[in-house]
């Protein structure tokens, strides 16, 4: 079941169309994430969902029916530019955010608590906001995002001021939220984040939602039957004996050993096991492996328009 | 507890803990004693030494009658102008003609120094006297010094409101200057609150919108909630302020004043407000006996600071609705200052308006700016001291609530639309065109 549908979303501020009839399917106990270039709509997709601001076509669906605003309040939303009380104490803070999400002060100081010792920001309590390092806000911030335990939980970057360490717990919490039972629908850049945790992804570029669908399925679909043959022995031989199987692409030295590696494009109709064997035949094979396109690939062809 | 309510809280706490605060609610009133207490203090600091006048008095007339003070002492000699006026150590010479009675401009003062108004006036208004009383001698009338006395007269004047009098109560006096006073103090107290107190919202939504809390909070609570939490949290700081003073005012006046003033001059007070006596068999100011009445009277104390706290919280609550939606408007303090105009301008306007009321307090001007909300709760604060009708008061309350829901969901309008916006500041125009949407 789909926790969330977008259909047919367009806005369109004066001078440019954020949203281009976007629409998109986010299924429940999934990590969900909006790919897209700066400036892609990402952000916009994301307030509309949030009602802060309202289409101007199209419909947002929580559970099936029009999203309102006390759906709003239900959910956990982390803005892309956020902001905590300078002068406010950090723990009186986030019981103060905790509080205007429904949690009773024993509740949330409870929660809060067990949040604080898991990040190991326990000494901050009594600090204020305006003392801690950006990244510990972050931490802060994200803790106040999370402790009403929403059902669904919408993150814009996430990960943005966050060392690599720090993004690796970040990036634990949301598996944990999402095994937990929640929904997570987070928008970024960062590839190697998308490659890591997310289920299912969409990739947005110039208000147009370009590809959507499961990460592997993604995958897959860009593989186009790449692999890469380690070998030693003649080169001569092998290409020939492959000849009949596959196009050969390009080759290389591996370096600080003897041997060779070279790419080849399955044909259609050939199979991996007749061309392991055909090449076992001719060389001395040390690996043969599918050449699988990253994210990172993948985005920059679908941003530039090779699909 | 509601959304609203944790708002407040927050708003409350945040700004009540603060040193400023405490600073300011302790030492106001402390100020306020001190700048009445001002001018007797600059008084005292401003006598000088006694002042030596040597005086040579040809007609021989003046001099035995002049009689000196604290700041001059008056030293009658008989020698030389020439040998008096060389003496530097003493600080002048005042010279009187043989004729002076005859012509009184025959007289010189002669200063090593610069000489004061004070003391020329004094020098003056004595010899005037010692004068006319050399010149009433010459007709030579038996028991001249009788009739002088029995003409003299001193008037008080003591006023009596014919609408103000309640069945089986005795006529009260009442005073236009102890109104005047009492009027001009509510009257910059509004006027400060409002202004203090409403760019105090203005500049806490900027903070927020600028530290990009209001992104955060306006996921969990609706843009019109948390605009109203900030004005409540920021008007309860106020109250709160309000009543402290006037806790402080109220004690000290019933509890201290009475032990401070003297014995006899209470007793006459009480004899006149129980009726016994008129305060003009007391023989002491009017203007006084009612400034201490009112001083001692912890009732009369109490309803002025319950129609100050109605009107500072309505006019309060009116003018920062509109602080919060200039201040969600713009990026910048500085930007706000245009904006800022139209709101700041009929307070300022108010506050014209309420002086001229102490002219007259029932004139149509008075009436209608005390009754429009815009001007209302600083020019009414004015006119309460001097007893207007209680439905004036009761009508103008009405109509300045009725004006703080509708102003509270215009400003709730801009609120929502401002805060998200960032960058361009924007023209009244596009204001207005927030409001329809």
């Amino acid at each position: 079941m789909d926790i969330l549908k977008i259909e047919n979303v367009t806005k369109r501020y004066t001078g440019h169309t954020a949203l281009d009839d976007v629409s998109l399917a986010v299924p429940e106990g999934s990590i969900y994430g909006l790919l897209g270039p700066n400036g892609a709509g990402k952000s916009t997709l994301i307030r509309v969902v949030n009602r802060i601001t309202l289409p101007d076509a199209g419909r947002v669906l929580f559970r099936g029916k029009p999203i309102t605003d006390e759906d709003i309040y239900n959910i956990g939303y982390l803005p892309e530019e956020r902001g905590l009380y300078k002068k406010m104490k950090v723990g009186e803070q986030a019981i103060f955010f905790a509080r205007l999400k429904g949690l009773s002060r024993r509740e949330a100081v409870a929660r809060l608590k067990q949040w604080f010792i898991r990040f190991e920001i326990q000494d901050w309590w009594n600090r204020p906001v305006e003392d801690l390092s950006k990244g510990m806000a972050q931490k802060v911030q994200f803790i106040t995002t999370v402790l009403h335990q929403p059902k669904l939980l919408i993150f814009d970057e996430p990960f943005s001021g966050f060392d690599p360490i720090n993004a690796n717990i970040l990036k634990q919490e949301i598996m944990r939220l999402r095994d937990e039972g929640a929904t997570v629908i987070f928008s970024t850049h960062n590839m190697s984040s998308v490659e890591e945790i997310c289920d299912h992804i969409t990739l947005i570029n110039k208000s147009h939602n370009i590809l959507s669908g499961s990460t592997d399925e993604v995958r897959r679909r860009f593989g186009e039957n790449l692999f890469e043959v380690v070998y030693g022995g003649e080169k001569a031989t092998l290409v020939a004996e492959l000849s009949s199987l596959a196009e050969v692409l390009d080759e290389s030295e591996v370096a600080d050993t003897p041997y060779h590696s070279l790419r080849i494009r399955l044909n259609d109709d050939s199979t991996v096991r007749e061309c392991i064997a055909r090449a076992n035949s001719a060389v001395e094979l040390r690996s043969f492996r599918e050449v699988i396109p990253s994210m990172n690939d993948i985005f920059i062809r679908a941003v530039e328009g090779k699909l | 507890m509601s959304k609203i309510g944790i708002i407040v809280a927050r708003e409350f706490n945040e700004r009540v803990r603060k040193k400023s605060f405490i600073i300011t609610t302790i030492l106001m009133p402390v100020l306020m004693l001190g700048m009445m207490a001002a001018p007797t203090l600059m008084m005292l600091f401003a006598k000088g030494e006694q002042k030596q006048l040597v005086v040579l008095d040809e007609s021989g007339v003046i001099a035995p009658q002049l009689t000196g003070d604290e700041e001059i002492l008056f030293t009658p000699m008989d020698c030389a102008l020439e040998s008096a006026r060389a003496d530097e150590s003493i600080f002048g010479v005042l010279w009187i003609g043989a004729d002076i009675v005859e012509n009184p401009n025959n007289v010189k003062l002669y200063t090593n120094s610069s000489s004061s108004m004070s003391l020329e006036s004094n020098i003056s208004s004595q010899m005037e006297r010692v004068i006319e009383q050399e010149r009433l001698k010459r007709y030579e009338i038996e028991n001249l010094e009788q009739i002088i006395k029995d003409v003299e007269a001193n008037v008080t004047l003591t006023t009596y409101r014919n609408d103000m009098q309640s069945e089986g109560e005795d006529e009260e006096a009442t005073s236009s200057s102890v109104a005047y006073l009492l009027g001009l103090v509510l009257g910059m107290m509004l006027y400060m609150f409002l202004l203090i107190y409403g760019s105090m919202v203005m500049t806490s939504v900027i903070e927020e919108k600028g530290s990009r809390v209001l992104d955060v909070l306006v996921s969990s609570v609706k843009p019109f909630d948390l605009m109203m939490g900030k004005i409540l949290g920021v008007a309860s700081v106020a109250v709160t302020q309000i009543a402290i003073w006037a806790v402080l005012v109220c004690g000290l006046s019933a509890a201290v004043l009475p032990s401070l003033m003297p014995e006899d001059v209470m007793q006459t007070i009480e004899a006149v407000e129980a009726g016994t006596m008129t305060s003009a068999e007391a023989g002491i100011d009017a203007d006084m006996l009612s400034a201490v009445s009112l001083a001692t009277d912890p009732m009369r104390l109490v309803m002025m600071f319950v129609w100050l706290l109605l009107f500072l919280v309505g006019g309060f609550l009116f003018y920062s609705a509109m602080f919060a939606a200039v201040g969600s408007a713009v990026d910048s303090v500085q930007d706000a200052n245009q904006l800022q105009t139209p709101i700041t301008v009929p307070i300022i306007l108010a506050l014209i308006l309420a002086m001229s009321v102490f002219n007259d307090p029932s004139s149509p001007l008075a009436f209608w700016g005390s009754v429009i909300p815009f001007t209302s709760p600083v020019v009414m604060m004015a006119r309460i001291p001097f007893g207007i009708p209680t439905w004036e008061i009761i009508l103008s309350l009405v109509l300045l609530y009725i004006s703080v829901a509708a102003m509270a969901w215009v400003a709730g309008k801009i609120y929502r639309v401002g805060v998200f916006m960032h960058g361009k500041k924007p023209s009244f125009k596009e204001l207005m065109s927030w409001i329809r949407q």
